[in-house]
């Protein structure tokens, strides 16, 4: 395998607030990659670097060998983005945004015909491509969403969380699709803040916070940086002190971490088992009420937990 | 191949425009509307033959020995105006500004002694005495029609006057003919200018028209433009306005992420709203025409006109998205700009009853230039006679499309 895609030192300041700080990783062919962090972490905007909206402050990126500072058009011809807003037109039907977007990316004629018919038939929209796309549902219109970043057969592809808001069933649709276009040779970089699909669909996991790439790896390497650490997160009723409860609990034995959040206290602790006791007791102690309690093995939530003591969604 | 993506973009905008049932309202039907319910209201539609405005009393006083004040006298008591202008021929100027004053009558014109001379003779350095026009304010429409028809006479006038001049100087440059033989000659060139004039289709008004009839004055060829550039002022703001809409829906981004120049995006996008303004003027234009009677004129020229008008009208609208933040602001603000275009443009009265500074500020609409641009054309003025009108609303356009798009790029609307 051969990296398509390389980052060195990407940095993007606004003003003071530096939104992507020194960030590096490369993307092999035939990868699924995920960026994984929580709303406001950078992902986006290192999306729009290497899909050339943005220009860096600092640092560059290739992407099959392709500046996308100095190179931007070459660049632009070899990926397809999918972004996180349905960028599509309303008033247009899906036949007609298809056909538009395919001129954009040069197609024309029987080649742009033959492209929008495999596409529509290949997010089963066939049957109602002529419908205006407001009419359309969520999961729907983000079919659509990623058929246009598809038009023009890309080599990599780079979806930005593709799923935000939408329905279990046209999410499991797009996760399958993600796989199936995988399967079939695309090197995908996919953003995400759900912890379960960076999981399923990707072979390595970059975690990102702040701007800043604080893990990297495949996910048996990033759970390894946890050891044997469970996580035990405990559900509060709406009105008790998450905060107190946290710090009473970060004094028993085996605690490693207590990090408190809405209603919620995640404990990381080798002994998961025989902390659940003590964890009850002084909760009573204090007056306040657990609902209930779940029990994690290590996963990339963890691993996030572990990194910045902070839940993935806080 | 870019270019082709500039097309593809401008009529994906032209497209959508006309899918928009609010957009259709304010673009045509309003537009339509309105013109009807004027023309109602003033007439134009009460009898198949008479115009809605007819009689105006004008007085003319001419104390200009030489053909050419006969010539305006001729005018404005011609066969073809006798229905719409009651011209009397008086001697006294202050009693025709009294008249005037006395609300008796709506103008009148004073043409000063040695207009001829001054014009046709070579020695008067270019020093013309100038033709009062001593207009009623009580009577804004009447005195705007009045005032059409004098400045479509001094409009050929002028241009004969340069042409005889330049005649001249060119024979003298040449050698053709000595500098002693320059005075005679010019004033030969007078007397031919004057014959000329006497048969000028801009001065005998209405004899080039359609159906060979003589067209006559139309209330509503100066009404129907002035609603017409009002609203095209209102589908400039859309179109401003699509570009920022573009901008948060992610559209403007997935164009730009595309491999195509993001300055052909952008051109594409401006093109866009240029192509919607032309639009709207050519089926109001020819809308009216078909459905009114209405006769705009020389073909070639409105064609050019709507073109410039639509040009510096949506100059405005890229400007506005430039500088604006957010869709709302700019429709907001392109409310408030189109209202006071149209008041101050002379899209709802006659330029003349405004003061003078602010026709000067007037001066920055397209609605001033356009308006009076079509107003010229309605009466049989030719190409000739709106090339400064073409030449402001081009200018304008080429001005606010490059700042426009100056700011635009400094904003980082197309990269960041």
């Amino acid at each position: 395998m051969s990296a398509v895609l390389e980052v060195h030192n990407l940095v993007k300041k606004y003003g003071e607030n530096t939104a992507v700080n020194d960030v590096s990783f490369d993307i092999q062919e035939g990868e699924i990659f995920s960026l994984l962090g929580p709303n406001g972490a950078g992902k986006t905007t290192t999306i729009s670097i290497l899909s050339t909206l943005l220009s860096p402050t600092a640092g560059d990126a290739t992407i099959f060998g392709h500046s996308v500072t100095r190179d931007p058009m070459e660049v632009k011809r070899l990926i397809g983005v999918v972004p996180q807003e349905i960028a599509l037109y309303d008033d247009m039907s899906a036949l007609e945004n298809l056909n538009f977007w395919g001129e954009m990316y040069g197609l024309s004629g029987g080649a742009l015909k033959t492209r929008v018919k495999e596409l529509l038939e290949q997010i089963g929209l066939a049957d109602r491509a002529k419908e205006r796309i407001k009419t359309y549902s969520g999961g729907m219109k983000r079919r659509v969403n990623i058929a246009v970043g598809l038009m023009h057969q890309p080599r990599l592809l780079f979806m930005d969380e593709p799923t935000v808001g939408i329905d279990p069933q046209s999410r499991r649709a797009i996760l399958d699709s993600v796989k199936s276009l995988n399967a079939a040779g695309m090197t995908i970089l996919y953003t995400t803040h759900y912890m379960e699909e960076a999981q399923e669909l990707s072979d390595r996991v970059g975690i990102i916070d702040h701007g800043k790439l604080i893990a990297l790896g495949t996910q048996s390497e990033l759970t390894a940086k946890v050891g044997e650490m469970d996580t035990l997160i405990l559900h509060l009723a709406e009105d008790e002190d998450s905060g107190h409860l946290a710090q009473a609990l970060k004094t028993l034995s085996g605690v490693l971490q207590a990090n408190p959040s809405d209603h919620t206290v995640a404990l990381v602790t080798p002994v998961a088992e025989e902390l659940l006791a003590p964890v009850v007791s002084r909760a009573n102690e204090l007056g306040i009420k657990i609902q209930s309690v779940d029990m994690r093995e290590p996963n990339l939530e963890a691993v996030f937990l572990h990194l910045t003591g902070r839940a993935l969604r806080d | 191949m870019n270019l082709r993506k500039l097309l593809l973009i401008a009529l994906k905008d032209l497209r959508l425009i006309f899918r928009d049932p609010t957009g259709l309202v304010i673009m045509l039907l309003a537009p339509f509307a309105l013109t009807l319910g004027m023309g109602a209201l003033s007439g134009r539609f009460s009898g198949s033959t008479q115009l809605g405005i007819s009689q105006i009393s004008v007085a003319i006083v001419n104390q200009d020995s030489g053909e050419l004040g006969q010539a305006l006298e001729d005018v404005f008591t011609s066969r073809e105006l006798n229905e719409l202008i009651a011209a009397d021929i008086l001697t006294d100027p202050a009693a025709a500004r009294a008249l005037v004053d006395e609300d008796q009558i709506a103008a009148a014109i004073i043409v000063p002694e040695g207009f001829t001379a001054s014009i046709f003779s070579p020695e008067s350095g270019g020093d013309v005495p100038v033709v009062e026009f001593y207009e009623n304010p009580t009577r804004p429409t009447s005195t705007g029609i009045a005032r059409s028809i004098l400045e479509s006479f001094l409009n050929q006038v002028e241009i004969g006057r340069v042409s005889g001049t330049l005649i001249v100087s060119q024979l003298l440059a040449s050698g053709a003919i000595q500098p002693q033989q320059a005075a005679a000659l010019g004033a030969e060139v007078g007397r031919e200018v004057v014959g000329s004039t006497e048969d000028s289709p801009s001065i005998k008004l209405n004899t080039n028209t359609v159906e060979g009839s003589g067209a006559k004055f139309d209330l509503l060829a100066y009404i129907a433009p002035g609603m017409a550039m009002f609203f095209l002022m209102y589908t400039v703001t859309m179109g401003g306005r699509s570009l920022l809409v573009e901008s948060r829906t992610g559209t403007l981004a997935r164009m730009l992420i595309s491999p195509t120049n993001p300055g052909f995006v952008l051109g594409g996008k401006g093109f866009g709203i240029f192509l919607t303004s032309a639009a709207q003027l050519l089926i109001l234009i020819g809308g009216t025409s078909l459905l009114f009677r209405l006769s705009w004129g020389d073909g070639t020229a409105v064609a050019l006109l709507i073109l410039a008008a639509a040009f510096g009208a949506s100059g405005w609208g890229i400007l506005m998205a430039a500088v604006l933040k957010t869709p709302g602001q700019v429709a907001i603000t392109g409310s408030a700009i189109a209202l006071l275009f149209g008041i101050i443009g002379g899209s709802f009265f006659d330029l003349h009853m405004l003061p003078e500074w602010v026709r000067t500020i007037a001066k920055v609409t397209p609605n001033s230039w356009a308006n009076e641009g079509f107003r010229i054309l309605s009466m049989g003025g030719k190409l000739a006679a709106i090339q400064p009108h073409l030449t402001a609303l081009m200018s304008m356009g080429a001005l606010l499309y490059a700042l426009g798009t100056i700011l635009i790029s400094r904003r980082g609307l197309v990269r960041k």
